[in-house]
């Protein structure tokens, strides 16, 4: 890995170069204290003082709706895939946010290869940025997810009046090559950006699942936690928010539409959620999943079992954004993690 | 199969899409009954669909939807696949309103199949029940095809009523068989009927098996599976030798959309044909 450095008063030239040159999505601020990743006209649009986005960048990569399939139909019937892969730089991503969008690579890639995923990911630039205001419900640093290694192609740490730049990738390094004036960090920045990341590591102690990562699975086998995930469903709303906040749930429903001349029309996807009531239904009224309780811990099994058996890693990332997006305030992970570790002590 | 690890992922393949059909023809359909019709399908350019019984496709019906419906012809007859259907959802009765000579969609075949290879040599106890019949059919044509391959063959289809029997006309053919033992069934008959009333289970003690030698291969409503698994488990039938295919929501058929998933288990690509031993201790199975 090489690292270069950019001194704050370069980086907004670099980035207004690199918005010239492509389209580019960063974090802004949506309204006081409240975060999202938006087009960027202009460098002074970016925040990277944020604690964490409303949605994750995920939806650039697997769009709410997303064309799939364009038809024809009658007499001259037919259909051809629709692929969609324009270059896009997105900027200020966080370590658990890549991590994410690393799974989600590893999972569209994987078995049956889904192009439509691999085209729109092709040309995108991830410039991620360390975690300045760590977020009240994250719990990153159970989660492995407080700091990244891969992933990025550009990873800003911010050491005070300049950044350290870790570069990732070729694609990252020729970005930087043409759009900024940098230089090569010294040895003295390079462990400054050590220090400043063991202290974010450290500023996730206060919020922490008290299981061990490789235990998690072991907690939701079988019939584990009955009680607690029936007592959950009491408050449960099936809406749905978890799921779509998550930035690791790529569940999706797929649909037609045809336009208005009848003959044209497209099908695409858009994004599901297990927790919906429907989510197993099947055209005879066959429910397989009807029990809410059984929603819910199939989500959760989700996110600390099942993925975890594939790939060896959490399908958590620990941003908690669902513990934020629930309603009955319900969904957060660390207390559910805590409370089949209590009942299992 | 996957492995672990932490690996980067190289986008530049550049491969097809996963979700875009094949244009197929519909060549014959036949009414079967009030609520399912049969379908023979050819596929443009008049490629074989080279699947397994037991497998299953998605059927597109563009600006409607797609569904997945099991496929009911042995691949041992060739030039054609056939689709029974009933009418139930979008697609489905829409599918209903096709008549030969229109163009659909076709994805697949996706999916595991019945292990034929393991089967060989064994006697097979097939438990149909009412539309299980279709998957099933694959697979009773496939051994009736290559009869000498299999030991016994037992065949037992239980429907509600006897206007509901599907294959009417193969199961004439089948109550007079010399390649099978049959036993038929229903919940409620009609003037007509002079067979057996009653649930499929009831059919069970009317033979007597090898049990050992004996593969069970139990296909039906999700509400039969229960009962009729104990039923061949009462018989000394071993876990691993009780088959069963079961019904999920299988949207895309390749592993992605999550709404088959059963467990940590993607129905589509695992299943839908499973052994008992694989799925008895999954809570969402049966």
């Amino acid at each position: 890995m090489s690292f270069f450095t950019i001194d704050k008063k370069n980086f907004p030239p670099f980035l207004d170069n690199v918005i010239k040159a492509m389209d580019v999505v960063g974090v802004k601020e949506k309204i006081p204290g409240k975060f999202e990743y938006a087009p960027l006209e202009d460098s002074s649009e970016l925040c990277l003082d944020y604690d964490v986005t409303i949605l994750p960048p995920k939806k650039y990569l697997l769009p709410t709706r997303e064309s799939l399939v364009k038809f024809t139909r009658g007499e001259n019937t037919g259909c051809e895939a629709v692929f969609d892969g324009k270059p896009l730089a997105i900027v200020g991503v966080h370590p658990y946010d890549i991590k994410a969008i690393s799974q989600l690579d590893r999972i569209f890639a994987d078995q049956n290869p889904d192009e439509h995923y691999a085209k729109r990911r092709k040309d995108k630039i991830i410039i991620g940025s360390d975690v300045k205001r760590p977020y009240r419900f994250a719990f990153c640093g159970s989660m492995k997810s407080a700091l990244v290694e891969y992933g990025y192609d550009l990873l800003l740490t911010d050491i005070g009046d300049r950044y350290v730049l870790a570069v990732g990738t070729k694609k990252g390094a020729e970005l930087l090559a043409a759009h900024a004036e940098y230089r090569a960090a010294t040895e003295e920045e390079i462990s400054r950006r050590s220090a400043i990341r063991k202290s974010i590591v450290a500023s996730y102690n206060e919020n922490t699942v008290l299981a061990a990562y490789e235990e998690l699975p072991e907690l939701l086998a079988g019939e584990a936690g009955k009680g607690l995930f029936d007592e959950l469903a009491e408050k449960c709303l099936s809406c749905g928010s978890c799921n779509l906040v998550c930035p690791t749930c790529y569940c999706f429903d797929v649909r037609d539409e045809v336009s208005l001349n009848l003959v044209e029309g497209e099908r695409f996807r858009k994004w599901d959620g297990c927790l919906l009531d429907g989510f197993a239904l099947v055209a005879t009224g066959e429910n397989f999943r009807e029990d809410r309780a059984d929603r819910i811990k199939h989500r959760l099994s989700r996110k600390g079992r099942y993925i975890y058996e594939k790939y060896g890693e959490h399908g958590c990332v620990g941003c908690g954004r669902c513990a934020s997006a629930c309603l009955p305030d319900i969904a957060n992970p660390v207390e559910i993690f805590n409370r089949l570790k209590e009942g299992v002590r | 199969m996957t492995t672990k690890g932490l690996v980067q992922r190289d986008f530049q393949r550049d491969e097809g899409s996963i979700y875009l059909p094949q244009l197929a023809r519909i060549v014959r359909t036949e009414q079967l009954t009030a609520m399912e019709k049969l379908f023979e399908i050819q596929l443009s350019g008049a490629r074989e669909l080279g699947h397994q019984p037991g497998q299953f496709v998605e059927v597109s019906l563009f600006g409607i939807g797609e569904a997945p419906i099991s496929i009911s012809s042995s691949p041992t007859r060739k030039g054609s696949f056939e689709l029974a259907v009933r009418a139930v959802g979008n697609v489905t009765r829409a599918l209903h309103r096709l008549e030969a000579g229109a163009t659909v969609g076709i994805r697949g075949p996706f999916g595991k199949g019945f292990p034929v290879e393991g089967m060989k040599g064994k006697d097979i106890l097939f438990v149909a029940g009412g539309i299980g019949l279709v998957p099933l059919r694959s697979l009773i044509n496939y051994v009736l095809d290559r009869r000498e391959d299999f030991g016994r063959m037992i065949v037992f289809f239980g429907a509600k009523t006897p206007a509901e029997q599907l294959f009417s006309g193969e199961l004439a053919k089948w109550r007079v068989s010399g390649d099978m033992e049959y036993l038929e069934t229903v919940d409620r008959a009609d003037e007509s009927w002079r067979g057996n009333i009653g649930v499929i289970t009831t059919l069970f003690p009317k033979i007597t098996v090898n049990p050992m030698r004996t593969v069970a291969v139990i296909v039906g409503p999700p509400v039969m599976y229960r009962f009729a698994i104990l039923e061949a488990q009462v018989k000394g039938i071993p876990y691993d030798q009780i088959i069963v295919s079961l019904e999920r929501r299988m949207k895309c058929g390749v592993g992605k959309c999550g709404h088959c998933q059963m467990g940590d288990i993607y129905v589509c690509q695992e299943g839908p044909v499973f052994t008992y031993a694989t799925i008895k201790d999954l809570k969402e199975a049966i």
